[in-house]
């Protein structure tokens, strides 16, 4: 292999932690990420970890990324190799001219390392034995003694990571010594013993601005809170449980009465995702917000409910976090993959409302303004996360509310309403034309506005009817419906390329950074693109005039049937062969470089003159 | 068909209770069911209990599964809303109701289908958390809208309309109730109106889940000879062991009741449940006496009716939920929204 000369970089870089789930790794990783980011540098962490509790590989990455590219990027530049188990893959992960990080307690045979890369030994274990005796405090202080070494090697201000320390254990005094004692343990090992600092470095910068650093499932939750939700119905499923979780902690906190203590919202916990959706059902019909959270197989089980909730016209929102599917699929791996199922949920004809938010801030935002749709259109509305943005940090702006904003609580007729003379109540008649009939809450009055819901066929007064005209009718104005929806929801969001292109691409969701990235990695290739960020179905007819203004558009997204172009084909008649699938669906994050590598080559290819091909 | 409009006349002498309605205001629409179902007369049971107890018919919400039972809550109380929602699915929906608005009556109405074979793990949870309720199965043994397959309640060795005996162990929906916590448990018999009638009207006085089993012949398909759900077998194996008075606030006691005859349960809204004693060592206080009793009896091939079991001190899910008084259905935006300045605060916290 040839000599690499070791990769020189400050604040733009990819460390990657190797380690064993359930070893307590994740708090220190976690501190060396926040770190970063109170050195004023952005930083953009995953977690890749396996659907289990104790003793298999799980990797924690952390890019530092001084111009925010906060999508994945690929490759590592600094592997701290902790797991045995995975040690020749993790090796051979490093880019050449990368850094080896590893415990050098038991020597290890050359053949274990790499020519090309440099190797940085810490005997991690000879260290934490000779300190502590406890085995659990030896676990957990290695991981704390190797962020320290970490730390001088990258040149991080020590003083920066004490403070984090001391705002984790703020109270606990001894555990905060103790975690800054082996903090120093581990620096002051790296500096009288290893060159310090190597290539990587950390300095620093101005630039995380008023951002904040949270979980998509978390904002989410949040903004279930802010959106008025009181009524959660869920059952535990990788990667939305700590949606549920999220929401009772915020509502712990924001949802108490202050003088009787009690509590102004309801969680329960369903035996299993038909029971969750059939109390958000039972409680939207009853006037109040409800939600559940669940992921691709939850949604397999709620079909029957979420077409009920499509027919009878009932509010409903379902936040699903994807993952890898089919089946059981990678329940710990992200993907885009339920766009069709939710997009068609239930056996008949059925469309439902999904919303695409790309990062935390929109998953806030998204998930109050899913409420106001839900009561506004009168049916389910799915809030379509994913693993990348609900389960990992990210940073983000500022979350924000209005405080002049009210809740739109849709078209309910009141008793006062019921009593205005002439007045005619139809639960399915519409009156105005938008396809969005008016409800009463039950209880409403002793002798008007009462109805029976059903999921069978009934005229426009709620009675019950097979009538072919009667059953058409109500299917097109459901149609109609959904027309209205399309101006309601977030609008996509487009951004020309800086020079007039025939290309355009098409994206949604957790792609966005690394799309973003891309589209300077493609510039650079010569390659120019106009993009639009898709925010929700149904399509904007923005939609349809993009792709009409452009001789072809690359469709990227994160499953292997291209879902989305599939759902654009078949709702805008768009000719398949104007949309080019980009697709990523090995369950890792997306990346700029594989985007900008497929589009890339698709775009060289293009260059070549197809005559002269054809002659040969 | 349930769109047939109900004529409005009644006679003018009609009774009319504390709130000035008559019977017919607790009606629904014309029923569907086959003449001499069973299950008109709970429903007919269900209209006079409430009539009794002087409910506002608009308080009540009424839902169900799917089946021929599920459509009965089209056929009583035309001024509540009614939701048949999915099969085997009512006590989800009624548990997300009762979440919503903790003021309205939730009357579920199931099938033996519905709630013990499709719906089987919804019905046990339901009544293991405590949901406010009066959970009523109109039990016949068969699926009579797909034309007469045996249920999960048929006994093993009772006879199809058909002639095919039925090998399987039944499931006996009030040991299960008994044994997940339900506060209230009762069996009747559709075709004992007076045992029926004070049964529902306790039970829907009773804040906690209550569950009644009413054993419902089906005329169509499981009313013959072999079945142990026809109207000849429940009245020659029916064993009640009370029967009960509901005593409502406001009403003086003005039945004597021998000393000993009666055991008095006083609810927590007030209302008194007098259960005069027919088997005279049975305890409607004790869940394990209760259980022990219902095994023995079923063995003997007796069907058990009467109010089996009540704990006068139930709890209900907003209890365990800790909720605020005011429905949660009624909480305005000011009350639930947390503003800009908590968001500022979280956004500070997250830096």
């Amino acid at each position: 292999m040839s000599v690499q000369s070791p990769i020189s970089s400050v604040n733009d870089f990819v460390v990657r932690f190797a380690n064993v789930n359930g070893s307590g790794s994740a708090s220190a990783n976690e501190l060396f990420a926040r770190s970063i980011l109170r050195h004023g540098v952005p930083v953009s962490p995953r977690n890749i970890f396996p659907s289990n509790i104790q003793g298999l590989p799980t990797w924690y990455e952390v890019r530092v990324t001084e111009e925010s590219h906060l999508g994945a990027r690929g490759g590592v530049d600094m592997m701290v190799a902790m797991n045995p188990q995975t040690w020749d893959k993790d090796v051979a992960s490093i880019e050449p001219g990368g850094y080896l990080f590893y415990d050098s307690t038991k020597p290890m045979p050359t053949s274990k390392f790499r020519a090309d890369i440099n190797v940085i030994g810490v005997p991690l274990t000879a260290i934490t034995n000779s300190t502590y005796t406890d085995p659990r405090q030896r676990q957990l202080f290695k991981n704390i003694i190797y962020l320290g070494a970490m730390c001088a090697l990258l040149d991080m201000d020590p003083k920066i990571v004490e403070q984090l320390i001391s705002e984790q254990y703020k109270g606990k005094e001894k555990l905060l010594s103790s975690n800054v004692h082996a903090l120093h343990l581990g620096r002051d090992w790296a500096l009288q013993n290893l060159k310090c600092p190597i290539g990587l470095q950390v300095k620093k910068a101005d630039k995380v601005g008023d951002r904040i650093f949270m979980e998509g499932n978390s904002a989410a939750a949040l903004g279930a809170v802010y959106g008025g939700a009181t009524v959660c119905a869920w059952y535990p499923i990788t990667p939305s449980s700590s949606v549920a979780e999220a929401f009772t902690s915020h509502c712990k906190k924001l949802r108490h009465d202050p003088e009787t203590g009690k509590a102004k919202y309801a969680i329960v916990q369903g035996e299993d995702e038909l029971a969750s959706i059939g109390m958000v059902i039972g409680a939207s019909w009853n006037g109040a917000r409800a939600f559940t959270a669940t992921s691709g197989p939850g949604v397999s089980l709620m079909t029957e409910f979420i077409g009920l909730s499509y027919f009878a016209e009932i509010p409903g929102v379902i936040m699903n976090i994807q993952r890898a599917g089919p089946s059981t699929g990678m329940p710990t791996r992200t993907q885009q993959c339920d766009i069709i199922a939710c997009a068609y949920a239930s056996h008949g004809d059925t469309k439902h409302i999904l919303l695409f938010p790309e990062d935390p801030a929109e998953a806030f935002e998204f998930a109050a303004q899913s409420f106001d749709l839900a009561e506004r259109l009168q049916t389910m509305i799915f809030l379509m996360l994913d693993l990348d943005i609900g389960m990992n940090h990210r940073l983000c702006r500022p979350l924000k509310w209005d405080d002049s904003r009210q809740y739109d609580r849709g078209k309910v007729m009141t008793a006062e309403m019921l009593d205005e003379p002439g007045r005619d109540f139809g639960r399915y008649l519409d009156v105005d034309g938008d396809g969005i009939p008016y409800r009463t809450y039950p209880g409403t009055h002793p002798t008007k506005g009462s109805f029976f819901t059903r999921g069978t066929s009934r005229d426009r007064y709620a009675r019950y009817s097979e009538e072919g005209a009667v059953y058409a009718d109500n299917m097109q104005r459901l149609v109609r419906k959904f027309e209205t929806a399309q101006d309601m929801v977030p609008r996509p969001l487009q951004a020309n390329a800086t020079k007039p292109t025939k290309y355009g691409v098409i994206y949604f969701g957790s792609t966005a950074p690394a799309m973003d990235e891309a589209i300077g990695l493609l510039e650079a290739r010569g390659h120019q693109l106009d993009r639009m960020r898709i925010r929700a179905f149904p399509f904007h007819s923005s939609v349809a005039s993009f792709i009409a203004d452009h001789d072809f558009v690359y469709v990227v997204e994160q499953n292997r049937d291209a879902q989305l172009r599939q759902l654009i084909v078949n709702e805008n008649g768009i000719d398949p062969v104007r949309l080019v699938p980009i697709l990523h669906y090995d369950g890792t994050p997306i990346t700029a470089r594989f985007i900008a590598s497929a589009i890339g080559d698709h775009q060289d290819h293009l260059k070549v003159t197809p005559l002269r091909k054809a002659v040969s | 068909m349930t769109y047939i409009a109900k004529p409005k006349f009644h006679h003018p002498g009609l009774p009319k209770n504390d709130l000035g309605y008559t019977h017919r205001d607790y009606e629904g629409k014309i029923s569907t069911l086959c003449a001499g179902c069973g299950h008109d007369s709970i429903t007919a049971s269900i209209i006079e209990a409430c009539f009794e107890l002087s409910i506002e018919p608009h308080r009540v919400a009424k839902i169900s599964g799917i089946g021929c039972s599920s459509k009965t809550p089209d056929y009583f109380l035309g001024n509540s809303h009614g939701f048949n929602s999915v099969h085997g699915r009512m006590p989800s929906v009624l548990t997300g109701a009762n979440l919503a608005n903790r003021d309205l009556i939730y009357l579920g109405v199931s099938g033996d289908g519905d709630s013990a074979s499709i719906g089987f793990g919804q019905f046990a949870h339901s009544i293991r958390r405590g949901v406010n309720m009066t959970y009523i199965v109109e039990n016949n043994g068969v699926y009579g809208l797909t034309k007469g397959q045996f249920s999960a309640t048929a006994d093993r060795g009772s006879k199809s309309k058909k002639g095919v005996m039925n090998t399987d162990n039944a499931i006996d929906l009030v040991a299960i109730a008994l044994q997940l916590g339900a506060s209230f448990v009762a069996r009747s018999f559709s075709g004992d109106k007076t045992q029926l009638v004070p049964l529902i009207a306790a039970a829907i006085r009773h804040k906690g889940a209550s569950f009644i089993d009413v054993i419902s012949p089906c005329i169509a398909f499981n009313n013959h000879a072999g079945s142990t759900k026809s109207f000849d077998y429940v009245r020659e194996h029916n064993d009640a062991v009370n029967r009960l008075d509901v005593i409502t606030g406001r009403d003086p006691i003005t039945v004597d009741y021998a000393p000993g005859s009666v055991q008095m349960v006083e609810q927590h809204d007030g209302t008194r449940l007098a259960l005069r004693k027919i088997d005279a060592d049975y305890d409607a206080n004790d869940r394990l006496a209760a259980m022990t009793f219902l095994q023995k009896h079923a063995a003997k091939g007796q069907v058990v009716t009467g109010l089996l079991y009540v704990d006068p001190d139930a709890e209900d899910m907003h209890t365990h939920l800790d909720t605020v008084e005011t429905p949660l259905n009624k909480l305005e935006a000011k009350e639930l929204c947390p503003g800009s300045s908590a968001l500022d605060k979280i956004n500070a916290s997250l830096r």
